[in-house]
């Protein structure tokens, strides 16, 4: 018997998971239409004056994608626990947190990576002012990966539990706030034409962080969540 | 407490079943010696190695089945046995032809969704046949197995013990198997 190297095992992962995804559509497009539904909404509900709009641009785009991530999260372990495959994947002799780290990469891969593609174009529709695009792009594609990473902890530790969903949020939630705030200010300073890589490096800080952490996390989550 | 001062040693060649009443806890010891579960008090070694500390090593060599078949409703029967051998390190090449063994071939590229319990059933012991791991731990192989399934199961793990490996299993059924061949591991019902 061989040990697969640690890029086979992640390769392997993120192959299976994004085949299921596939085969299973609607997993990949129903946060994603309530996140254009949520943006879209906005516009009608408040009116079409554009500085207001603008003004208030960022925080929907964020809070949208934020709660979008949030219920994607389910995906995550849970089909994996109802079926077998999770106790399988935690008794394989590959390393935990590098499957882990897999499952959470295709997942963003699934939900984040659409979301910043889609995002722009959301923008549009709310005004958003024009110097503010680079610093939307930059703050969600370092701001996503990290609700992935944050919500598989919170994932792991209620995967065990019937009805989870309530206590999911709570959990994963309160994390989620220092992202949501620094984005959304780097965001409004980029509107005002100002420099905002002080942001930005606390948005790629709190990314290396959890990157580097969250997958061990979730590993002994997942432990305990199986015993 | 489902079990105590329960001290056992097994060794290669050992078939064991575990017995008792539902609710006794054999799965629950199983899982403890698989190293899914942590016991309350006491520890699990394989070969004088702490299961803890030393996880990866024996994950190498051992095989769990519990009761859930560990089956992907979206994948084909094919896809699921090629991901759990590579998962655990085998060659998965020869996936058709173990699913020939498990009685599955002309399902081969059928969406486990479309499949039976049996069925799934039969997709994660196909596994068995292409094993290298030493310790096999099943937890009841046999539900919703066949009679000629049984009957090839009981001969593999015969198997199996001869070339050095050995199996703890949990069923219900008599195994088909010479009495001297089989250490019995009772666990009593104890919330009477």
């Amino acid at each position: 018997m061989t040990q697969l190297s640690y890029r086979a095992a992640f390769g392997l992962i993120v192959k299976r998971d994004l085949m299921i995804a596939f085969r299973h559509r609607d997993d990949i497009i129903n946060p994603l239409l309530f996140f254009v539904i949520v943006v879209t909404l906005f516009p009608l509900g408040i009116g079409p004056e554009s500085t207001t709009l603008a003004r208030i641009a960022p925080g929907i785009i964020w809070v949208a994608a934020l709660l979008a991530t949030l219920l994607s999260l389910d995906r995550l372990f849970k089909s994996d626990h109802a079926d077998g495959s999770l106790e399988q994947m935690l008794l394989s002799p590959q390393p935990i947190f590098i499957l882990v780290l897999a499952k959470i990469v295709a997942h963003w891969l699934l939900t984040g990576l659409p979301l910043i593609l889609i995002a722009p174009l959301l923008a549009v529709l709310l005004h958003l002012n024009e110097h503010s695009y680079g610093a939307l792009m930059l703050t969600l594609l370092l701001g996503t990966p990290v609700l992935s990473l944050l919500g598989a902890i919170g994932v792991a530790l209620t995967v065990g539990i019937k009805k989870g969903g309530v206590l999911l949020s709570l959990l994963v939630l309160p994390l989620y706030i220092p992202v949501l705030i620094f984005a959304t200010s780097a965001i409004d300073t980029a509107a005002m034409n100002l420099p905002y890589n002080g942001q930005l490096a606390i948005i790629a800080a709190i990314f290396f962080a959890s990157l580097t952490l969250a997958p061990f996390a979730v590993s002994a989550a997942l432990k305990v969540s199986t015993n | 407490m489902l079990f105590e001062a329960l001290n056992i040693e097994i060794f290669a060649g050992d078939i064991v079943q575990v017995e008792g009443p539902n609710g006794a806890g054999k799965t629950s010891l199983l899982r403890i010696l698989s190293g899914l579960s942590q016991p309350y008090d006491g520890k699990v070694y394989f070969q004088d190695n702490s299961i803890n500390q030393h996880r990866e090593a024996f994950h190498q060599d051992l095989l769990y089945l519990g009761h859930l078949p560990g089956v992907k409703d979206e994948m084909t029967a094919q896809e699921n046995l090629e991901f759990n051998l590579a998962l655990h390190g085998l060659n998965s090449d020869t996936a058709e032809q173990t699913l020939a063994e498990v009685n599955l071939l002309g399902f081969e590229d059928a969406l486990a969704a479309h499949l039976s319990a049996g069925q799934h059933r039969r997709i994660s012991l196909a596994r068995l046949w292409q094993s290298q791991a030493k310790v096999w731990i099943l937890d009841e192989p046999f539900t919703a197995i066949d009679k000629l399934g049984v009957e090839k199961l009981t001969q593999l793990f015969l198997q199996h013990t001869d070339n050095g490996g050995c199996v703890i299993l949990t069923t219900h059924q008599d195994l088909s198997l010479p009495a001297e061949r089989v250490k019995k591991i009772t666990l009593a019902y104890r919330f009477y």
